[in-house]
């Protein structure tokens, strides 16, 4: 992969909300970055800052009190925290489009579905009235709408959540954005609906070329869409790689709790699923160590009070615990030749 | 919503004669009757009653007067001879009306352009300011918010003239008192609810449209927020159109408030009924209006459209 290939690259974001309780840290040193054409898939638990991450990006998070306490979001080679809010307006919608989680309220209600597409061309000179009329019809239909030219007209309370979540893809779309950021697109909506949805989306990326981050707490999403993974816990990265090494080469305690959590279809009658014990950590006061230690099975002296340091298991694959460590034990998630990667040393 | 605007309307002809039926009969409840003075002999207040229909069972007098007020007859006045209340009705009820739309006027939209500053710079100075407005607003009575303008503008000053109503300089210290209150409420409704839809999903997702800030708020906030405005709107413009009996008794309006309050003391029963009935069709109107309007901001509300 060339250095080309990056459309997007966060760089130690630190992401924190002002709060009247104190200072939440909702995101801590987060880097990834995301190539063209690819599903990025960030998993993780409730509250882990996934979300977060994915607002920071088109900084749609409330600002304040949400602000950033350090970092770089290059989009296209451009610092988008360096941008002004006239250059941020014309990378939203135009460039990176969003869809939200939960499509019953993500649709103003008293605008007819049409219009709430165009939107995205608002102040654009160069594309004509009729042109963003053809583009929000021809969206439509691409994004399986029937009967477009009614629909057009309709408001959102006359469309199922399955047809709403089809509008929302239709927006984040109707410009051709190189990414398209999806907020867990598919949770609020019901199996069935969840798989078409899932197709469609896999079908555009085909079609259209569009590199997706898709963020979910369900792994059956991420083995079934995504190249790559991010694993967050307690507002940081623990693991990433692509999806079958994580999957298959699990190296972080906190993913192979994530995936003994969940039913599989070899699962036996009477056998337990098993979940993890605790709770996320408070993030007012993130523990100085690594997030998961509180929790971890693996856990060592070392993890309470020492950030981990990252390891490369193998090219496509990196993971922060120091159960890769060459002096930590031999167990069932440290990798043969994982390596660290730079920074600090061990106290 | 043909169909929705027939069935309120039914409805509230149906509520205009219940609340008819209820004043005509509470009206006979008040102790006394029209002509209990010390002027009138009882000889001559019974020939009063009788010449009035006030001798015949009490069903018939409603069924009487139900009579002629389908043919729009609200009767002759009791206290004031040979004047009927129609004719009191017409030419109060101008005066009141006129006031009230200035005050209308000026409450709703400095209202709203004060409620959604607010909003827009929660927390910030313009926003203290503006609350501070809707604290006074609905802390001060109307009354004393009139003397006050009276004392400064009036006296003080000298600018406007205090009292009477002969032209538009002397309509501005009325209005003004007036509309303080309703200006007060809708800016604090308005300041409410917008803050509330900004809270909602649609707005981010206006945002990550690249959607201005400005025209988020025009055009998906405003619209959306409007609602609880339009909701106290509706028995507002009633009340301040139907005039108040304090603020023109001190600016010396000829309006209508005064009628209907002295019309209660003085047991005059067809000027209390006539001024309740005309109240009540214009309260009842105002709110069908409004459910009307609803339907028209909010595409949910309108049912029963094919």
């Amino acid at each position: 992969m060339s250095e080309n290939d990056k459309i997007l690259e966060l760089k130690n974001v630190v992401y924190s909300f002002r709060t009247y309780g104190g200072e939440v840290k909702a995101v801590r040193d987060v880097s990834f970055e995301v190539r063209k054409g690819e599903i990025l898939g960030i998993v993780g638990e409730s509250g882990c800052g996934k979300s977060v991450t994915a607002q920071c990006i088109m900084r749609l998070n409330p600002e304040p009190p949400g602000f950033f306490e350090g970092g770089e979001i290059f989009f296209n080679g451009k610092d988008i925290l360096k941008m002004n809010k006239k250059e941020l307006r014309n990378i939203r919608g135009r460039d990176i489009g969003f869809v939200f989680q939960d499509p019953m309220t993500s649709l103003n209600p008293t605008m007819r579905i049409g219009k709430q597409i165009e939107e995205v061309f608002l102040g654009r000179t160069d594309i004509s009235k009729s042109e963003v009329k053809e583009k929000a019809l021809e969206i439509m239909k691409l994004v399986g709408i029937s009967d477009v030219e009614k629909r057009y007209r309709q408001y959102p309370h006359e469309l199922s959540g399955g047809m709403k979540q089809r509008v929302m893809i239709a927006i984040a779309l109707v410009s051709r954005p190189s990414l398209v950021i999806c907020d867990e697109p598919t949770t609020s909506l019901d199996v069935t609906i969840e798989a078409q949805i899932l197709d469609l989306l896999l079908e555009l990326r085909e079609k259209l070329g569009t590199s997706i981050i898709m963020i979910t707490h369900d792994l059956g999403v991420i083995a079934r869409m995504c190249d790559r993974v991010i694993v967050m816990y307690g507002g940081k990265v623990v693991e990433k790689g692509t999806v079958s090494e994580i999957f298959y080469n699990t190296a972080h305690p906190y993913t192979k709790g994530l995936m003994q959590s969940i039913a599989k279809l070899d699962t036996q009658k009477g056998e337990k699923l098993k979940p993890i014990e605790g709770t996320p950590p408070d993030l007012f006061f993130p523990p100085k160590g690594c997030p998961f230690a509180a929790r971890c099975e693996y856990a060592m002296d070392v993890c309470k009070d020492n950030p981990p340091l990252e390891y490369q298991v193998c090219k496509e694959h990196v993971t922060s615990c120091w159960l890769q460590h060459e002096y930590a034990p031999d167990t069932d998630i440290k990798k043969q030749g994982a390596v660290a990667i730079e920074k600090g040393e061990v106290k | 919503m043909l169909k929705y605007i027939i069935k309120r309307v039914i409805a509230a002809v149906l509520t205009i004669w219940v609340l008819i039926t209820i004043v005509f009969f509470l009206v006979r409840l008040m102790p006394g009757t029209p002509f209990t003075s010390a002027k009138l002999t009882p000889e001559v207040a019974a020939n009063m009653e009788a010449y009035y229909g006030f001798d015949k069972p009490l069903i018939v007098q409603y069924l009487v007067y139900m009579g002629n007020l389908l043919q729009g007859n609200f009767g002759y006045s009791m206290k004031f001879t040979n004047r009927t209340v129609n004719d009191i009705i017409g030419e109060t009820f101008p005066f009141s009306a006129d006031l009230g739309i200035r005050a209308l006027v000026l409450a709703v939209s400095i209202g709203l352009v004060l409620g959604i500053i607010s909003a827009r710079n929660r927390g910030k100075k313009l926003d203290f300011f503006c609350v501070i407005i809707a604290v006074l607003g609905t802390s001060i009575p109307d009354f004393i918010m009139g003397a006050v303008l009276q004392y400064l503008f009036g006296i003080r000053w000298g600018l406007l003239p205090v009292a009477k109503y002969e032209g538009i300089e002397y309509t501005i210290l009325p209005a003004c008192a007036l509309a303080f209150y309703t200006l007060a409420s809708v800016s604090r409704i308005m300041r409410a609810s917008m803050l509330e839809v900004t809270q909602q999903d649609y707005i981010k997702t206006a945002r990550s449209k690249g959607v201005s800030d400005l025209r988020v708020t025009y055009k998906h906030q405003i619209r959306n927020a409007i609602m609880p405005v339009m909701t106290v709107l509706g028995p507002t413009v009633a009340s301040v159109l139907t005039g108040t009996f304090v603020l023109e008794s001190i600016f010396a309006i000829p309006g209508m408030g005064k009628y209907y309050v002295e019309s209660v003391s003085n047991n005059d029963y067809s000027m209390v009924l006539g001024m309740t009935i005309f109240y009540g069709i214009f309260l009842v109107t105002c709110n069908l209006i409004v459910d009307i309007l609803y339907g028209v901001a909010d595409p949910r509300v309108r049912i029963g459209k094919r």
